[in-house]
Parts: structure tokens; C-alpha cells; sequence
């Protein structure tokens, strides 16, 4: 490990404010920072330690919504009876992801900014422009089973792993933010991830230093959730495919839909053209199947991955069946 | 006083056992570990957590090319890092391999030469472990690239026979030709299972420390110290009695630590440049890339059999991988050998050279994968003749070695196919795809399970004090296994002192010779040292008794004869010791010796996305005397989960462009976690084995993987109606011929 300056922040004020240069780290859990810098795959000059600060509760406003602090961990946010009463695709979804004792330690905000599960940006030896742009990428013609099939580029087919955020996409989560020069931003979190195009190691729109406070959640949705996930063992194990999915049924049709996707794409994918499928229509077959094209229409593998593009379509489809199902 | 020595060699079979006759009660009870407080308690020093003076930290640095030269290492570059105390090499004597387990001379040495990718070339020394790890990634390397062999399916053309092994590379009887052509129902198949890692959670680690006269004590983690010791010493230029090493806790081996691994000589010959003690700890990915795997294999199968079930032929001709002018294979059919009568038969092993790191023994070598293959192709015969695959399998099981033509010393195959049969339900077994649980398709399967019985040479002492305590001590090893616990019990037995009375001195190699702990050996070769320990001090106690052996009780601490009884510590002076030998003999080429069993497995497989969850697994196995019957359940516990990892998870990717193992730590190469593993029940058949050895018991903890995996597979197709042949059975290859769900 690199040696680095450590400095501990106990306001989000004085954290940002530490955060200088270009470099440096906020770390919370550490679920996943530290083992990349154990790697050198993030090579930080200074973590600011955040795990102190004030924001590890979760709070109901006046809307019906919820605010949880960042660094409310995966472990308490899962169990909240307030989530597994309103929001229970988010509950779920924590709890399909890592182990126990990493839910224990990992922070909310934390999970957002999880980095990809790609071999080759955990392989220094190996090329990758996420980790060292311009550098190539070496998944592209290797071994790409566990990557993406949408929102890909010729520079980077990485996925991002969270389970958690494919959730927050699901429930239009809102994240907050204070920004090193004061400033407080509330971003959508349809608007917080980037795809790679030619950028691979950006990957959220977050500035320099910019912190996480909260995440909004709205009121809940009306109707039925569900997150269902796949993966090669039943537990401890990053998605293949995961379906985010918030749904309403009035008079036999679909009146509101919401889903999003795990394990596909760079980001938590979420596609209008999904939802555009199922608004209005009855809950059939037929439906289900457009939603599922409108889904892959632009879906691309990359040998190992092919499978997972009738996969998505199958979980998707049976995650339907099952949440429009008496 | 010296000590006295019973030595024995198994040339004849040993009816009579003091196991039978003890009256202490010791034996085959379900103690709990005798280690285990030391364990929870963070007590037991593994490898790594010696507390040892002036330490200074290695990192290994890996090679980053896989075939190919190293020109040179920049050293001055990371030297003056803070805390780097020195970049150690030496081209010459680091090994380019891990040893095998067993062989007394070093592994290959030179490190030059690159043949895999990750293979240790230096080694960073520094006052931290961190600032070492930081120099280590940070170290120019110029390298010189060559072609190398990074893709099994390019290069299976030119696999040719290594030399013989465990097993014989090439071995064939009758003609399987033409067996095959008159056959009333054959399977031609071709299997397939990948590359896997041993996966322990301790990793190889070393601290070598240099003493005054010249001799070297390295802590390491080791399943075999005594032959280590031997390896290291060849290695390092030195005589094997100048080398120490000291293993008492071990973190799992599962084969991987069999022979030295490239930490310790790294360790040693740094600690010597320096002048310090060194400490070497792999990191998890270097554990993946430097120390063994187990071989990939290809597997063809072809049976044939009359209408009635009959086997006339049984074809296993295996390709497997190894490092080009390494001579380990892969012994996939060595079960095969002996499992099922059939008079033709063809046994092959020819080896594809790869640039991979070096294939080794892993969880029962041979049997593990090698079951899978034929166990699977056994189903699918039994389809095809309209049979339930248990009998087919209790038609051609024989009391007759098939090709060596000598009786099996002890048995129970079809006792264990009917008792598991039985106890699992199997007359609740249905056609294939035709019972659903709401999305899931489930399905039963069941497997034959065998594994050889070894018995390698070994000694222990034991000792008699004056306060009636006793101590057993050997350079056997305790791998998570219950060694320790078992050979108490033993002592205990014979000896008629409670097991809490009895200390252990193991893994440390002034102690007596022994072959440590592999190949399921471990239990009935030093359980059989002790024994002999044990028979004489019996007969010395007799003696101080003035009474015939048989005339002696010892019980609860006391001897007891002739209406006599006398504390047993009253009887030995200032206390006695006796050293017991083991070694194999003729009873090994008059018998055949083997455990087996059956394993049974329900499954359910989704309809949807293909992901496969067991539902219940149980294992009915016959393995001669158990010993301990928890400890003996929990190593079937452990070798039917990994056999779940076998059939589902487990797989080392290479990336075949230049043979980077891409999922080298245990986020990505799934071995199954608890929510994988359901409900595992274990059954023991009451079996003693008197050519075995005096304690009669055989080799168990690799007869719960052997056969296990496929198992699962079958219960796989009985579930869906799909067969896959390609191990691991991820979800990916169910999809695609899974039918519609909707």
C-alpha cells in the first residue's frame, strides 16, 4: 500500500474542506477502497475519514419520503422497518448484496460509488482505461463473462455492481451533496452515473471533493415491488442479471412502472423504452415481451456474456409475471 | 533412556486391533477438538504469527508475463522507498514451481525463466509489511516475452503420456474396440471439468529464521513437514537435518501445501542477505497464480454393456495439463481402476503442456474429477438400458480387484448404494423433468464414491510421566482435519489415560518422521505409529505390573491386574517413552485397498434462469474403524461441499490470449458459501479393515468429494432432462436449453 496522509473529518463542512487535491479519498467503510489500494489499483495521497460524521440516520420528512444519511450502513438500512414496509425492492436489494459482515461496514453513500468487478481493472498487469486511461481494454476479447451487454463502449464494457443503486433507480432516488466550496447540489440519481463513452474512470458526475450527505428517498411508490437477482451462488456473489422493479396496476392495466437493471451495464440501468412498454397496456404475455425487447433492443455481448442478454429477458419477463400475478 | 521402538510392517493383515480391547472408551467417541480453545481463542500459531525478534516483512513479486524471460529488476528503483530494506533475488535457487507433495529433491529452480504467469522471480524486504507491498507493486521488471501455451483447446494436439504416477498413465486390458462394436446398449461421451485452486483460507507463509550454527528454522504452513524439510533443504544447498520446520497449525492444505511453495525459499534465502529473520505471507492472488491448481481435464468416456446391465467394457482416456517437462498428472482414472468389473478396459492420461501454473494435488487427486466423468456416463448408461443407476451400479460392483485380480481388502459399495437408497428416499425419485416446485424443477441424482487407501511410513513417540500425563509427539500434521484429537484418542485408548491427560507435539520436524497429513493417509498411517507407541508401553506397564499383557486393564489412569490396581504413573520411573513405526508392505499387493461409499443429491433447478440450488445431500461411506465420529462426519461435510463447488462454481478462467488467471481471489473464484450448502447428512457403515493396519481404519475426508459432484449433475438431468458436460453446471450453460418458462 502506498503510504498516505490520513486525516479524520467529523462535519461535512471540514471534510470537504480537507479534501485537497485531486487525489485524495473520502473513505467510509472501506468494503471496497481499501482493497484496491492494497491492489495500487487507487493509489491515494490522503483519505479523509468520514465514518464519523453525522449522517448515519434515516429520517422521514413531511412527504411521505425518506432521508438516509450516508453513511447509514447496508446492514441498518436493509432492516429499517420503514424500508421493508415502503420500500421493500430497496430492502431486498441490500440484502442480495455481499455478505453479512460487509453490509455491516458498508456505507449508503459508499455503495453508490462501489467500482466495477471487472478482472482487469483489479489486475494492474492487465490494460484498462478506467483505471489508467487511454491504456486500452483488455475485457474486450478477454474473458468477459461477468460484463456488460448495454451501454458499452469500445473503451470499457464494465458493470457496475451495486445492487443497492439498481433500488434507488428503481424508487427515483435523489442524492444530496456539499461541495468543496460550500455549495449543496441535489441530483437525480438518474443524472448521477455516467456511461463511458470515451471517459471509462469518470464514472459519476460528482466533482473534486464533492460529498455525499443523503439520499431522498420519494414517497413510496404505490403498487408492488420486487428485486430479484441471479447470480452463480446463492450468496456473496455480483449479479449476472438483477431486476429492480416498482409496479401499479389500476383497472387491469399497468399505470406505473419502474424498473431497474443490475449486472447489464456500466451504471444501474433503468430504459424508458421499458417503461413505455408496459404504461397503458394489460398485463399479458405480449406486453411482456415488448418490454423485454424494448429492453435489449440495442443489447450487444461480447462472447462470454451473450447468455446474459436471454437472461435478461427470462428474469424480466418472470419478474412481470410474477408482480402482475394474484 | 532411550526410548524403546515397535516397528511394523504391513506384510501381513493385523486381525487383532488394542482398539477392541480397550476398556478407556476413547475411541470412535465424537470428542470435540482438543485444539479447538486454542483455535476460537486465537492461541494456535499458524504460520505467520510467530512471534519472532527483529522480523523483517517480504512481499513476492510475481512475474507479469507468462512465458518468457526476465532480462532484468531495477532494485535501485524502490531501495530508497522508506522502510525498504532490501530487493532479494537469486535466479539460480528460488523455485520456478511449488513442490509435489511426497518428493524429497526441490522443485524445479530458476526464475529466469519464466513458464507462468505470477511464478515469484524476487522478493521485497522492508521493516513493514505495508512498505514491502509497496516496493513489490512498484518494482521494474524488464521481461522478454515468448510465445507460450495459454489455450488448452489449440493445444490438446500435442499432448503426449507422461510418465506413470499414482496411477499408470496408459493402462489397458481386452479390447475395448471391439467390446464397444458387439455391446448391446454403449455411451461414447465426452466430459470436461476446468482448472481449479485448493482454496484453503490460511495462505502459504513462511517466517525463516537462521541459527547460529548455520541451520535454518522455518515456520511454515505445510502439510508434509518432514519431507518439506527435505525439499527446502535441496533448495537451499544445505543437508536436510540443517533444516527445522515447524507446522503445528495448519489453515486447511487441501493439496496446496503438500510441498514447499516459493515463499519459503524466497523467505530463507532473504533472510540470510540480510541478516535478519524474514517473514513471507502469499497474498491471496499470488496463493491463486504461484502455488498449484488442479488440472483441467477432458475426459472421454465409453462403456458398454449387455441388456441386462452387465459391463463388458469401461473407456477413461483423460487429457489433462500441466507445465511443459513437469511430470504430476492429473490421475483421473484411478478409480476407474478398481470401482466397476468389466473385462475390457482402457485407462489413459495424456498430458497437454500449458503455461499455466503447475497442476498438483488438490482434494482427492484422480477421484474428485475423475468420478465425475464416469459417474455421469454411468447415468446415462443406466438411461439408456431403462435401469435405476443404482443397480447398475450394485450389478457390476465385484469383490475382486478388476485388473490386478486380488481381493479388495475391505468393501461396502453396494451396502452403501442400499443403506443411502434407504435413508434418502429414492423410491421417491421420478422420471426426469416431471416434478415441479413452483418455478423449480427438481430432480434426485446419486453417485459411486471411492478413494484409495494409502499407508505411508511414519513414527511417533510416546511418552508415560511420572504424574500418569503422557505426550505424543511426531512431525505429523494437523490441517483442520482432527489429527490431534484422533491420535489422543488412540494414545487414550491403549493406554488407559483420559484424553485430557494427553499433550501433542506435532508438526515440528526434531520430532519423529512422518508423512503428514494427505491423500486421506494422514489418520491411519500416524494412528498406526501411535498405536505401536503405545502397544509397547503397554507391555512395559505388564511388565512393572508383573502380569502378562493380556492380564493388564488400564483404565482411567490406573493399571489394573491381578486384583491390583496402581497408578500408571507410579510404574514408569521418572517415565517412559516408546517410538512406533509404521510402513507399508505386502498386504498392499495381496488386497486392494479403498474406501467407498454413495452420495445422493436433490436439486432444484430454475426453469427460468437456469441457477441450480441443492436442496439435500447425504453420503453413506465405509472407510474401515471411525475414529472420532464428529471429526469423521465433519471431513465429509467439507469434501461433499466442495464436491457442491465442483458441480456448480468452481472454475479458474484463464484468459487464453497470454494465460492470466483473471479470477485469482475469492470474490470471483466461487467456492460455495453456507446459503449454498443445505442440508448435508453423513452415514458410516460399521467396517473394520485388518490389512489396512493395526488400527483398521482407511483414509476418509477425500470419500466425501469423490463423487459427490456428480451426484449433483445427475440430479441436475433428473430434474430438467438437461446434460451438461462441461463443469462447472453455471446457469449459462442450462439456459440454452432450457424450454420457454412462460
Amino acid at each position: 500500500m502506498k503510504t498516505f496522509d490520513y486525516r479524520k473529518a467529523l462535519t461535512p463542512e471540514a471534510a470537504v474542506e480537507t479534501f485537497d487535491g485531486e487525489t485524495a479519498r473520502f473513505i467510509a467503510g472501506g468494503t471496497n477502497l481499501l482493497d484496491l489500494m492494497k491492489l495500487q489499483v487507487e493509489t491515494p495521497d490522503k483519505l479523509v475519514d468520514i465514518s464519523r460524521l453525522d449522517l448515519a440516520s434515516i429520517d422521514e420528512r413531511e412527504d411521505g419520503g425518506l432521508t438516509i444519511g450516508a453513511l447509514v450502513p447496508n446492514a441498518d438500512l436493509a432492516a429499517d422497518p420503514r424500508v421493508i414496509d415502503r420500500y421493500e425492492v430497496l430492502s431486498r436489494a441490500l440484502l442480495a448484496g455481499a455478505s453479512g459482515q460487509l453490509r455491516n461496514k458498508a456505507s449508503t453513500g459508499g455503495n453508490l460509488l462501489q467500482r466495477t468487478r471487472c478482472y482487469y481493472f483489479y489486475d494492474t498487469g492487465s490494460r484498462c482505461n478506467k483505471r489508467t486511461p487511454g491504456s486500452g481494454c483488455d475485457a474486450i476479447g478477454g474473458a468477459n463473462r461477468i460484463l456488460a451487454v448495454l451501454g458499452t463502449s469500445e473503451h470499457c464494457i464494465a458493470t457496475h455492481p451495486s445492487d443497492m443503486a439498481v433500488a434507488m433507480r428503481a424508487l427515483d432516488a435523489t442524492v444530496l451533496t456539499l461541495k468543496r466550496d460550500g455549495d449543496r447540489r441535489r441530483i437525480s440519481i438518474h443524472d448521477f452515473y455516467r456511461l463511458p463513452g470515451d471517459t471509462p474512470h469518470i464514472e459519476t458526475v460528482l466533482d473534486t471533493g464533492e460529498l455525499i450527505t443523503h439520499i431522498e428517498l420519494p414517497k413510496p411508490p404505490s403498487g408492488r415491488q420486487a428485486y430479484r437477482k441471479v447470480r452463480d451462488r446463492a450468496s456473496y456473489a455480483f449479479a449476472l442479471v438483477s431486476v429492480g422493479a416498482v409496479i401499479h396496476i389500476q383497472e387491469r392495466r399497468i399505470a406505473r412502472a419502474a424498473f431497474a437493471f443490475g449486472g447489464l451495464a456500466p451504471m444501474p440501468w433503468r430504459s424508458q423504452a421499458v417503461e413505455l412498454a408496459l404504461i397503458g397496456k394489460a398485463p399479458t404475455r405480449d406486453t411482456f415481451e415488448a418490454a423485454a425487447d424494448a429492453l435489449l433492443a440495442e443489447a450487444k455481448g461480447f462472447g462470454g456474456n451473450d447468455f446474459k442478454i436471454p437472461l435478461a429477458r427470462r428474469t424480466l419477463i418472470a419478474t412481470l409475471r410474477d408482480l402482475t400475478e394474484h | 533412556m532411550d526410548p524403546f521402538t515397535n516397528s511394523l510392517t504391513m506384510d501381513k493383515p493385523c486381525p487383532q486391533s488394542l482398539l477392541d480391547t480397550g476398556v478407556q472408551g476413547s475411541i470412535s467417541r465424537p470428542f470435540d477438538r482438543v485444539d479447538g480453545p486454542k483455535k476460537v481463542s486465537g492461541k494456535a500459531t499458524y504460520a505467520a504469527e510467530y512471534d519472532v525478534p527483529d522480523l523483517a516483512y517480504g512481499f513476492l513479486v510475481g512475474s507479469r508475463i507468462g512465458a518468457g524471460r526476465v532480462v532484468s529488476i531495477d532494485a535501485d528503483a524502490v531501495r530508497s522507498l522508506p522502510g525498504v530494506i532490501d530487493v532479494v533475488t537469486d535466479f539460480d535457487r528460488f523455485i520456478r514451481v511449488a513442490g509435489q507433495g511426497g518428493e524429497t529433491e526441490a522443485p524445479t529452480q530458476g526464475v529466469k525463466t519464466i513458464t507462468s504467469r505470477g511464478e515469484i522471480i524476487a522478493i521485497v524486504v522492508a521493516e513493514t509489511y505495508e512498505a514491502a507491498r509497496d516496493a513489490a507493486l512498484q518494482l521494474p521488471v524488464n521481461y522478454e516475452r515468448e510465445g507460450g501455451a495459454f489455450d488448452f483447446a489449440a493445444h490438446r494436439n500435442e499432448a503426449n503420456a507422461p510418465p506413470d504416477g499414482v496411477t499408470p498413465a496408459h493402462a489397458s486390458q481386452g479390447d475395448i474396440e471391439k467390446a464397444m462394436a458387439e455391446a448391446d446398449v454403449s455411451i461414447d461421451v465426452t466430459y470436461v471439468t476446468p482448472s481449479q485452486n485448493s482454496a484453503a483460507m490460511e495462505p502459504h507463509a513462511s517466517i525463516a529464521v537462521w541459527e547460529q550454527d548455520g541451520s535454518l528454522t522455518l515456520y511454515g504452513a505445510y502439510q508434509m513437514p518432514t519431507s518439506d524439510a527435505s525439499q527446502l533443504a535441496d533448495a537451499l544447498g544445505l543437508p536436510s537435518e540443517k533444516v527445522r520446520i515447524i507446522s503445528r497449525y495448519i489453515g486447511g492444505g487441501f493439496g496446496s501445501k503438500l510441498g514447499i511453495a516459493p515463499e519459503s525459499v524466497a523467505a530463507a534465502i532473504a533472510a540470510k542477505q540480510i541478516g535478519r529473520p524474514v517473514k513471507a505471507v502469499m497474498a491471496r492472488q499470488q496463493v491463486f497464480e504461484a502455488t498449484v491448481r488442479r488440472s483441467n481435464t477432458e475426459q472421454r468416456l465409453r462403456l458398454a454393456a449387455t441388456a441386462d446391465g452387465t459391463l463388458t467394457a469401461i473407456g477413461h482416456e483423460s487429457l489433462v495439463s500441466n507445465q511443459p517437462g513437469e511430470d504430476f498428472f492429473e490421475p483421473v482414472g484411478i478409480g476407474t481402476h478398481m470401482i466397476y468389473a468389466a473385462e475390457n478396459r482402457l485407462i489413459t492420461h495424456e498430458q497437454v503442456p500449458l503455461n499455466f501454473v503447475l497442476s498438483g494435488s488438490m482434494r482427492a487427486p484422480g477421484e474428485a474429477v475423475g468420478m465425475v466423468g464416469l459417474e455421469c456416463a454411468m447415468d446415462e448408461l443406466a438411461e439408456q438400458l431403462g435401469m435405476d443407476p443404482i443397480e447398475l451400479r450394485r450389478i457390476n460392483d465385484t469383490s475382486i480387484d478388476p485388473e490386478k485380480g486380488v481381493p479388495f481388502s475391505s468393501r461396502c459399495l453396494t451396502g452403501a448404494l442400499d443403506e443411502g437408497a434407504r435413508r434418502f428416499g429414492w423410491d421417491r425419485r421420478q422420471a426426469p423433468a416431471s416434478r415441479r416446485d413452483g418455478e423449480w424443477w427438481i430432480g434426485m441424482g446419486m453417485a459411486s464414491s471411492v478413494r484409495g487407501n494409502m499407508l505411508m511410513e511414519s513414527s511417533a513417540k510416546v511418552e508415560i510421566h511420572p504424574d500418569g500425563s503422557a505426550t505424543v509427539s511426531s512431525a505429523m500434521t494437523d490441517i483442520g482435519t482432527g489429527s490431534y484429537t484422533i491420535l489422543a484418542q488412540i494414545a487414550s485408548e491403549i493406554l488407559g489415560i483420559p484424553v485430557w491427560q494427553i499433550s501433542l507435539s506435532l508438526g515440528d520436524t526434531n520430532d519423529p518422521p512422518a508423512a503428514g497429513s494427505g491423500g486421506s493417509w494422514g489418520a491411519g498411517s500416524s494412528g498406526s505409529a501411535v498405536y505401536l507407541a503405545c502397544e509397547t508401553l503397554r507391555e512395559k506397564l505388564a511388565t512393572a505390573m508383573g502380569v502378562e499383557t493380556s492380564a493388564l486393564t488400564l483404565k482411567d489412569g490406573q493399571a489394573i491386574a491381578a486384583n491390583r490396581s496402581q497408578p500408571i504413573g507410579e510404574l514408569v520411573g521418572e517415565g517412559i517413552a516408546a517410538v512406533g513405526k509404521i510402513k507399508p508392505g505386502k498386504q498392499e499387493e495381496e488386497t486392494t485397498q479403498a474406501s467407498f461409499g454413495a452420495h445422493f443429491a436433490e436439486v432444484a433447478v430454475n426453469s427460468v434462469t437456469g441457477e441450480v440450488r441443492v436442496r439435500r445431500m447425504l453420503g453413506v461411506f465405509a472407510a474401515g474403524r471411525v475414529l472420532n465420529a464428529k471429526t469423521a462426519r465433519s471431513q465429509c461435510l467439507g469434501g461433499m461441499t466442495f464436491g457442491i463447488g465442483t458441480a456448480l462454481t468452481e472454475e479458474l478462467v484463464h484468459d487464453r490470449r497470454d494465460g492470466k488467471l483473471v479470477n485469482r481471489d475469492l470474490a470471483e473464484y466461487h467456492i460455495p458459501v453456507n446459503a449454498d450448502v443445505p442440508q448435508l447428512d453423513v452415514h458410516f457403515l460399521r467396517e473394520r479393515d485388518i490389512h489396512a493396519n493395526p488400527i483398521h481404519a482407511k483414509g476418509i475426508g477425500e470419500l466425501g468429494i469423490s463423487g459427490a459432484a456428480p451426484a449433483i449433475a445427475n440430479a441436475i438431468y433428473n430434474a430438467c432432462g438437461i446434460r451438461v458436460r462441461d463443469f462447472p453446471i453455471t446457469l449459462d450453460k442450462l439456459l440454452a436449453k432450457l424450454p420457454d418458462p412462460n
